[in-house]
């Protein structure tokens, strides 16, 4: 008992925390500075602020408008968008290993992109967008159903189980798709493994929106998700109504992870790791959860892009790799702490 | 998971040979036999489509090198199509075999090679010298991605141990490894030339596409000396699969016996996708169809699994061969198409238990 206050007294107040989600917010800040001034071409940080307010003729403001600020713009969405949608599910279904790409969302928004790029030839950007969505939503109903509703709690294994059968299924398909057409092959094998080289400003305005409004409406998602994870009965007791919270939570982890694939294709693991980095430091209130985990997942995949772009030069590893090689030994990390038989 | 307790005379067969002896189900020997003969019937139709097409009688009479009166049966018959006819049911015997074993050691239904990350580690290691040194690729392969599949078995097993090796955790691990694995195995893909990229791809599906006898012989061996070795673990498969704890007390070195039916059964998943590829779901779906059959007894269900992983991928090999000719499609797209569906249904049985 006495642990407990101990332990209640330590928890940082709320001006406390509002000053760690500042100051992560501006370590973000010079993160994206520094991938605006990283690459090739590098831009003293002097000239890309006065580029960026006004735009002239300049090779540099050129590189800076037509390529950086798109991709960094896009890195700084797509990771604070996996990173709630990770957070969402995790609180959902009460399990520490949920995430968009390990329970099969992502792989289902990819092969829904493969589909369409097969089916319409080239087609307009923002039917990406669509395609992306109907396949995330639909392998994220799927998993759900499958490993997390039914008789008797769900396990952690029973959920990324079905999650690991389902996308070795999907990511089969999206392998056979492509062996069908060398052409297509070609055109997004580098966004199958989850990119942002190349991502212009007519892509991020179309998908922008769909993640906006996913991270919006996770706001006053917050404080349900909180009771909603102490457990359904808990949740009724505190008078909330879980099933339209739900259904809520369902549609907005559709809207970030589906936005984010389409932008990015599938990014594993950003929505794994940020939302345990925001509990480790914050706790397991979803109203601060969300919004730091949101800064951790930008962070991520920032320093992710920037590391991609300077790690093999001139080549390009995918982002998605890079996030994959640190993100897969923290999942593995978890398995063996948090799995004891 | 259904077990069947049951000793009494009647649902088994009893065969002493001196000190040793073993116990058969009836119910195994009637279902074999006629998985056997679908088998037979399968390759023999099998055989005989393709552009050129062979009547069933000739391609029994080819096979056994009698006349047919037409010069050219015994080299398409027994150079062309044989080969990979035979591979295709050596390979899904391998993978049902090696899934029967993972799925009983996990105690997990879902279990196998491609689940465990396994396949994925072979995969990443083939695609690696498939785009790295295309020209090196033809007699390497199937070695190079034995040890592939070897080496992610062995990282996780050791990643898994914590204080004893628990089926839950080799699980999660091995998720989480075939992440990383399948995410390297994207980056070579992203920066291989797109030709060879292709070639690797088809390989990552399964594929018994232009095997020979040469391919045929190398599995051969390979489960000649596993084969035995899996069903002679049937006993301990039988006490493990009760859990940890009841198998201690029953007297099971529990950690051994696992140690030893993981590498058998790796080794044989390994084996298989060497020759053929990463062929998915085959591992997964026959046992499901065996224990239906025969029930949980290993003694029964793993040779009872084999046979149907065999007849699985001779049909799919067929159907990949005939549906859309004279293109093919890799027999790993024909068994992942048709294991959906099945795993689906499995998840949802599942859910209610």
């Amino acid at each position: 008992m006495t642990r407990a206050i101990a332990v209640a007294q330590r928890r940082p107040r709320n001006a406390l925390r509002l000053t760690g989600l500042l100051l992560t917010a501006s370590a973000l800040t010079l993160l994206v500075a520094a991938s605006l001034a990283v690459g090739s071409m590098q831009i003293p940080l002097p000239a890309l602020l006065s580029k960026l307010l006004s735009p002239d003729g300049s090779v540099n403001s050129l590189i800076l408008h037509t390529v950086r600020l798109p991709r960094a713009l896009s890195a700084l969405l797509v990771g604070a968008s996996l990173a709630v949608a990770g957070g969402i599910m995790q609180a959902l279904t009460r399990n520490p290993l949920a995430s968009p790409g390990i329970l099969g969302v992502n792989a289902g928004a990819a092969l829904a992109v493969v589909v369409a790029v097969l089916v319409l030839g080239s087609p307009p950007l923002s039917t990406y967008a669509l395609f992306a969505f109907a396949g995330a939503g639909l392998a994220g109903a799927v998993v759900y159903l499958l490993g997390a509703t039914g008789k008797g709690n769900s396990s952690p294994l029973r959920l990324v189980l079905a999650g690991a059968v389902l996308m070795s299924f999907l990511t089969s398909l999206t392998t056979a798709l492509l062996l069908l057409d060398q052409n297509t092959l070609d055109q997004v094998r580098f966004w199958t493994a989850g990119s942002l080289a190349g991502r212009d400003m007519e892509l991020f305005r179309l998908t922008a929106p769909y993640m906006l409004a996913g991270l919006l409406l996770s706001i006053p998602l917050a404080r349900r998700l909180t009771a909603l994870s102490l457990g359904d009965d808990v949740a009724r007791g505190l008078g909330l109504r879980s099933g339209g919270v739900k259904l809520l939570a369902a549609l907005v982890v559709i809207l970030l992870a589906g936005g984010a694939v389409a932008l990015a294709g599938p990014i594993a693991f950003v929505g794994l790791v940020a939302p345990h980095m925001a509990r480790f430091v914050i706790g397991s209130d979803y109203r601060w959860v969300l919004p730091y985990a949101a800064l951790f997942g930008a962070i991520l995949v920032t320093l992710g892009d920037i590391g991609a772009r300077v790690a093999l030069r001139p080549q390009e590893v995918p982002v998605g790799v890079v996030m994959a090689l640190v993100g897969a030994p923290f999942f593995i990390h978890l398995a063996r702490s948090k799995v004891k038989r | 998971m259904t077990r069947r307790t049951a000793t009494a005379s009647s649902t088994w067969w009893f065969i002493r040979l001196g000190s040793l002896s073993l116990r058969v189900p009836r119910r195994a020997l009637p279902a074999s036999a006629v998985l056997l003969l679908l088998i037979l019937l399968t390759v023999i139709i099998s055989v005989g489509q393709g552009e050129y097409y062979i009547a069933p009688l000739d391609v029994v009479r080819a096979t056994l090198g009698l006349e047919t009166g037409n010069p050219d049966h015994p080299l398409v018959v027994r150079t062309f199509r044989l080969p990979r006819i035979v591979l295709a049911a050596l390979v899904g015997a391998a993978l049902a075999l090696s899934g029967a074993v993972l799925q009983g050691i996990t105690r997990n239904p879902l279990a196998d090679p491609g689940v465990l990350g396994i396949n994925q580690g072979a995969g990443l290691a083939a695609v690696t010298l498939l785009t790295l040194a295309p020209a090196a690729s033809g007699a390497l392969l199937p070695w190079v991605a034995l040890g592939g599949g070897l080496l992610a078995a062995l990282l996780i097993y050791l990643l898994a141990w914590n204080r004893g090796a628990s089926p839950t955790r080799l699980l999660l691990v091995g998720i989480g490894l075939g992440a990383v694995a399948t995410a390297l195995t994207t980056f070579l893909i992203v920066f291989g030339d797109v030709r060879e990229v292709q070639r690797a791809l088809v390989w990552l599906t399964g594929s018994v596409y232009g095997r020979t006898w040469e391919h045929v012989r190398v599995l051969g061996l390979w489960m000649l000396v596993l084969v035995p070795l899996v069903l002679l673990g049937a006993r301990s498969l039988n006490i493990l699969s009760l859990g940890d704890a009841p198998a201690k007390a029953l007297g099971q070195r529990v950690e051994f016996a696992r140690g030893l039916l993981i590498i058998v059964a790796v080794a044989l998943a390994t084996g298989a996708v060497a020759v053929a590829g990463t062929v998915a779901f085959a591992g997964l779906m026959a046992p499901h169809a065996a224990r239906r059959l025969v029930g949980g007894a290993f003694e029964a269900l793993l040779p009872v699994s084999a046979l149907f992983g065999a007849l699985l991928l001779l049909v799919a090999d067929l159907a990949g061969r005939t549906v859309i000719a004279p293109s093919q499609l890799p027999v790993g797209l024909v068994t992942a198409v048709i294991g959906a569906p099945y795993l689906l249904y499995l998840l949802w049985r599942q859910r209610s238990a």
